[in-house]
């Protein structure tokens, strides 16, 4: 017979989790009354994680302040998705605790509870209440008179206040639950032996009288006559249960790990036990206590006859050493697995059998996990640790080995060889550093030449080393240009091997319009790290090569195609007639705020605690292929357990960062005054504007918008020279500094590609928050800025006033906007940040743009841009048509000649 | 022989005949219709405010106070789009929210003013259509302080505001609104429901302090802020529903934040187990990356009027970035469609942490 007890019948019995409820759980009322919090939150997420589908938080203690104190952990829990996706039972004998409690409740929650204890009009008064806070209420079995404990008396006050409830108080029936009160058995005397069976009748009467209301009640006070004996309080947990679900109990407050199986109780107990609880005969309680006793004696006392208990996290340190090294890998744990290592080392023959053995299976176990989506990139980057740390353990082995017999060497042969490069000009690497160990993690040969590596030494070596593939990556555009020339090198020198194109800028529609043409053994476009492994493999299988190379040139035609049609419907304004529907301001009126000081200040260093408030973690997560919106992303039901753990794992390296200062944030701000001629700003030495310190040049939106919307430019928020007003544009160039890179590489020589890329990650996210806050303070230097509440207008996405554009990207895409700006902020003495010859920024973990302060300026794309304004463009920067299109190409709106 | 002459309903009694007989049209965006207007500064002060301490552009529900005429137009053409009910322009109208312009101590006038504005360009429309009956939803709008999220990541159990605070700022907004003579009250745009409990709470006291005459219907509408299905505070539309069904609301919808055909299927699971009449006003298209919304009336009510087609809606109307023409495109989509039928809610104990847990 299967058994119906809780572990079974969890569709329609709900457990309420117990052990956030200071009265019974003694680990919970020490770290309530020491303030750890962290503990709190442990113990209440072990319930949920544990199977408690509501949690009964309580915290009424002398010493504790219950008011604040159910405010406190009901805040901390609301942060915390994990917990909050259950519903809460706020639980307290004080009033002004349920009260406090019920105002944190964004969900539906219980009260518990209320209670006809001081007469009608209070219970009336209350319940009210709690129907206008929104929430259900457990109703005791209590009265003017007191507790009860009979049958007969539980259901005549619950009856009353059913009646009550329903009829003055317009309470919902269903969100009434009644707790009849689950009173101690067992106790020696007499009057109590009867109190189980009082409970189950009393719950079978009021389930069937009084329609819609619920049973609940708080198990544990059953057996508090067995204190210190775990063993049989939960063997009597256990029976309570299953006799009073079958009475139509709906909901207990129980301990949610530590439940058990009637059928399972061992026969023996099960018997004395059933005895007590349904007062079968007269000496039940002394033969239990007896039995109780014995089994205590007996040393029985940990480990429970009734429970199902959880597996110890340890147990699987007790499988053989290819079992261990498997669940190190699957799991991405690294602290026994240079024991293991060694261990497995001197069980093998040879290193190299355990790394083609254990190793390689494990590996194979988390591609396949990765690749059917089970499991998650960060997972997959702590298993190449693990890995890593294997290997790197056993490589002084092999080298010994090889020294030894020289010509007996032999390598795991992997599937095949791949190089990878960041092109020319770009320093961003992250993703092709998260493609790199994929590939690893699935025995390929990686070959990283790293970030900038021009066209002719990723050639070189991929000739040199015979790779199988080439991989470039990018973040930047002008780094698209810069693949297009690998691609066409490639041609010319005659390669055949295929060539992946991947990175931020990147997209299937580029590679398939602009590299693909240029080299026709094939250039395929990977989305992102879990593609790569099914593209390589198929394009180095002889058998799956040719269909996939097939599918993917069809795939590139049919993009051109749509590209070529697109480009050819929606025809873009002419410069003049897009000029022509520029907003036009009342110049003479607009506010234009002077800032506090004009030329360049720098801040150096910015000390880190001051910028971490500022981070947004959203685009954190992109980093590492997790999708969603930040916080929500820590409860997706896909993705949210491995989120939460990055997400842990970063605030640990970010303390690390924060307290040994291994970053080191710079920052430079200036402003100056200026004005707009035409669509480009030019940029004075002083305020009496005579002479020219710099020129901005801007570019325009051309796409035809519908009526009453307008054609942007960055010089419209300026104030044009024939305005008579001086306006002022400001400038700011920041980095997390050369620590990124020096932290990233010192974990990758301890083999930790995880924290590498942790940190690289972390870097880009100190640098965008460092740009968020130095333009908090430039509006304050401003004046406007002063008084703004940023947090919440951020985080309802209203804007500041003021912008902060950045060259590189939509608003104003060329890249070649940035040495002017550097030279007027002299960013690289202040901050250390260097221009490449794309122009990218170096460190990576940099941000520049502009500042403009016009009431009615907001970030807009350029977008496409044709070819009037281009020559117009050319000729203002004094540059050539030619070298604007290289610089623009994936904003042309036709192909350049 | 002439028909009996019945006096006209009432208010509420009109407004739930109107809803039982077909889909009812909402307004859509004020903000964008006054961004038109392209008023600055001195435009915002009027005369009343010339010399207030803080600048005030773009506090748009002060215009209801300060350009009435030009409020009162932008609803004008809302009523000749097709809208049966417009929202009162007070969407920021509360203490807590005005503080950020320390006009604290006109939010009474702001909502009286605003009401008064709402009311005028109703009773205009029904002269010119006799016959037709005019609404005004008194707008409460989600406040810039939350009460369930921190916004300090180093404090997660800190809030800037307290249950009070919010019940107290609610309640002025509220009295102040049915004085001015609005026909239901419209708390929209929750993006944390616990801001919009204290409402609700308000609400309910406003009601039991004035007396049972003093009711009016309470609709209720959420913003799924993104495509994973929650709201900003964490909450799926099960859960949110389920926490605010408490107040009985006489209709629960979904607002702002998304276009019509990325609130697909929340508008679906809404409509499957909300027992009060359903609505739904989307932006005008997701805003691109630059905040500008850009969906076309023609694209908006297609996707609306199928919706209404599938008999997930009573309520439709527009939300940021929508105008008089993309109001008139959506009645003219929604025109003959059946009204969403109520479903019959069957007692069960319903409760919701982030999800919704149901006890059958």
């Amino acid at each position: 017979m299967s058994s119906p007890a809780p572990s079974s019948a969890a569709t329609s019995f709900l457990i309420i989790g117990e052990r956030t409820n200071i009265t019974g759980s003694p680990k919970f009322a020490k770290a309530v009354k020491a303030g750890d919090w962290d503990a709190c939150l442990a113990i209440a997420r072990q319930q949920v994680e544990s199977g408690a589908n509501i949690l009964d938080i309580n915290v009424d203690e002398a010493l504790v302040d219950g008011e604040a104190t159910m405010v406190k952990f009901l805040n901390l829990i609301a942060a915390e998705p994990e917990i909050s996706r259950v519903p809460i039972m706020v639980d307290s004998s004080k009033w002004s605790v349920l009260e406090k409690g019920m105002q944190c409740l964004q969900g539906k929650g219980i009260v518990n509870s209320i209670s006809l204890k001081d007469g009608e009009d209070e219970f009336l008064r209350r319940a009210r209440l709690v129907r206008r806070y929104g929430a259900a209420a457990v109703v005791m079995a209590f009265d003017e008179q007191g507790q009860a404990a009979t049958r007969d008396d539980k259901v005549r006050i619950c009856t009353r206040a059913y009646e009550l409830l329903t009829r003055r108080a317009e309470f919902p029936p269903e969100d009434i639950i009644f707790d009849p009160n689950i009173l101690t058995v067992a106790t020696g005397i007499e009057e109590h032996n009867n109190y189980a069976v009082d409970f189950f009748e009393a719950t079978a009467l009021l389930k069937r009288q009084l329609p819609h209301a619920r049973v609940s009640g708080g198990v544990s006070n059953v057996s508090f006559s067995f204190r210190g004996n775990n063993p049989v309080r939960e063997a009597i947990h256990t029976a309570f249960l299953y006799h009073a679900i079958k009475a139509g109990l709906d909901m207990a407050i129980v301990n949610a790990g530590m439940l058990g199986v009637y059928d399972e109780i061992e026969p023996a107990l099960r018997g004395l036990v059933d005895d007590v609880l349904l007062n079968r005969r007269p000496d039940a309680t002394e033969r239990l206590v007896k039995h109780a006793d014995e089994l205590k004696a007996g040393g029985a006392g940990k480990s429970s006859t009734a429970g199902v208990r959880p597996a110890a996290d340890e147990t699987w340190r007790e499988g053989t050493v290819e079992e261990r090294l498997k669940h190190a890998l699957v799991k991405g744990i690294d602290i026994h697995v240079e024991a293991d290592t060694e261990e497995a080392r001197k069980q093998y023959a040879r290193p190299l059998d355990i790394i083609e053995g254990p190793l390689m299976d494990g590996m194979r176990v988390v591609g396949d996990l990765f690749g059917a989506g089970k499991m998650f990139l960060p997972q997959v980057v702590k298993s190449a640790r693990v890995m890593k740390k294997s290997v790197a353990y056993l490589t002084p082995f092999m080298e010994e080995e090889k020294r030894r017999e020289i010509a007996a060497g032999g390598s795991a042969r992997p599937n095949g060889k791949i190089l990878l490069a960041t092109v020319k000009g770009d320093v961003h690497d992250i993703g092709k550093n998260i493609v790199g160990i994929v590939l690893a993690c699935n025995n390929y040969e990686v070959i990283d030449l790293g970030v900038m590596v021009p066209a002719e030494k990723i050639l070189g070596t991929a000739r040199e080393r015979q790779v199988d593939a080439v991989g470039l990556s990018g973040l930047i555009t002008p780094s698209l240009d810069e693949m297009v020339h690998v691609a066409r090198e490639m041609s010319r020198q005659e390669f055949t091997v295929p060539l992946l194109i991947g990175g931020a800028t990147t997209s299937a529609v580029h590679t398939a319009v602009r590299v693909a043409p240029e080299y026709a053994p094939g250039v395929v476009h990977v989305l992102d790290a879990s593609r790569v492994v099914n593209v390589v493999s198929a394009l180095l299988s002889p058998a799956q090569k040719p269909e996939f190379m097939a599918e993917v040139a069809a795939r590139q035609e049919r993009s051109r195609t749509e590209f070529n049609t697109r480009q050819t419907r929606r025809p873009l304004l002419s410069l003049a007639d897009a000029r022509a529907r520029k907003p036009v301001y009342d110049w003479a009126n607009i506010d234009i705020p002077r800032p506090e000081f004009l030329g360049p200040r720098v801040f150096s260093p910015v000390p880190l605690t001051e910028i971490v408030p500022f981070i947004d973690w959203g685009p954190f997560f992109s980093a590492w292929e997790l999708h969603g919106r930040f916080p929500d992303i820590l409860k997706d039901p896909a993705v949210g357990t491995e989120a939460t753990k990055l997400f842990n794992d970063a605030q640990a390296l970010l303390e690390r960062i924060v307290a040994e200062q291994l970053f080191t944030a710079r920052a430079v701000v200036g402003f100056w005054p200026a004005n707009a001629i035409g669509d480009s700003i030019e940029v004075y030495a002083n305020e009496q504007r005579s002479s020219v310190v710099a020129r901005f040049h801007c570019l325009r939106q051309q796409l035809e918008k519908p009526a009453g919307q307008f054609n942007h430019c960055l010089a419209d928020f300026v104030a044009p020279r024939a305005s008579n007003r001086i306006d002022y544009v400001g400038g700011f160039a920041v980095t997390s500094g050369p620590g990124v890179e020096a932290t990233a590489a010192e974990f990758r020589k301890r083999h930790d590609d995880y924290s590498a890329i942790m940190s690289q990650a972390l870097g880009d996210r100190l640098a965008e928050a460092l740009a968020e806050l130095m333009h908090k303070r430039a509006r304050d230097f401003c004046g406007y800025g002063r008084g703004e509440n940023l947090s919440l207008h951020e985080m309802i996405r209203e804007k500041y006033r003021g912008i902060r554009p950045a060259p590189g990207y939509p608003a104003c895409p060329d890249h070649t906007e940035k040495p002017p700006l550097f030279a007027l902020l002299g960013a690289e003495a202040a901050t250390g940040i260097t221009l490449t010859e794309s122009n990218a920024m170096r460190p990576g973990s940099s941000v520049s743009g502009h500042y403009f302060n016009h009431p009615d300026s907001k970030y807009f794309a350029v977008g496409k841009i044709g070819r009037d304004q281009v020559e117009d463009y050319a000729a203002r920067k004094g540059m050539t048509i030619v070298e604007v299109e290289r610089w623009l190409g994936p904003y042309l709106d036709y192909r350049p000649a | 022989m002439s028909p009996p002459t019945l006096p006209p309903p009432g208010a509420e009694d009109a407004l739930r005949l109107l809803f039982a007989s077909r889909i009812v049209l909402l307004d859509g965006a004020m903000g964008s219709m006054i961004q038109q207007l392209g008023f600055k500064e001195p435009d915002f002060r009027g005369t009343r405010f010339q010399d207030h301490p803080h600048d005030v552009q773009g506090n748009n529900d002060l215009l209801s106070l300060t350009q009435p005429e030009a409020i009162e137009k932008i609803h004008r053409d809302y009523f000749a789009a097709g809208s049966d009910i417009v929202e009162t322009n007070t969407f920021s109208a509360t203490r807590i929210a005005q503080a950020d312009y320390r006009l604290e101590a006109a939010v009474r006038d702001l909502n009286l003013a605003a009401a008064g504005c709402a009311r005028r360009a109703a009773q205009s429309a029904e002269r010119l259509t006799p016959g037709r009956r005019c609404f005004v939803a008194g707008a409460i709008g989600p406040l810039n302080r939350t009460l369930s999220l921190s916004p300090d990541v180093n404090r997660p159990d800190y809030r800037a505001v307290t249950w009070e605070q919010v019940v107290s700022a609610y309640t002025e907004q509220v009295e102040a609104l049915l004085d001015g003579g609005v026909d239901t009250l419209l708390v929209e745009t929750i993006f944390d429901t616990l801001n919009a409990k204290a409402a609700l709470f308000a609400i309910e006291q406003v009601f039991e302090a004035r007396g049972r005459d003093s009711r009016v219907p309470v609709m209720v509408s959420v913003t799924i802020t993104d495509g994973s299905g929650r709201t900003l505070s964490g909450q799926t539309i099960g859960a949110f529903y389920q926490s605010v069904a408490h107040a009985k609301p006489f209709s629960v919808g979904i607002n702002c934040a998304l276009g019509a055909e990325a609130m697909r299927p929340y508008v679906e699971e809404l409509s499957q187990i909300a027992a009060c009449y359903t609505s739904c006003y989307p932006n005008a298209g997701l805003p691109n990356a630059f905040g500008e919304y850009d969906e076309s009336p023609a694209d908006m009510a297609r996707v609306l009027g199928e919706f209404a087609a599938r008999g997930w809606v009573n309520l439709v109307g527009g939300c940021c970035g929508s105008t008089p023409d993309h109001i008139a495109a959506i009645a003219q989509a929604v025109r003959g469609r059946r009204p969403r039928t109520v479903p019959a809610a069957r007692p069960a104990l319903r409760l919701s942490g982030l999800e919704p847990l149901v006890v059958t």
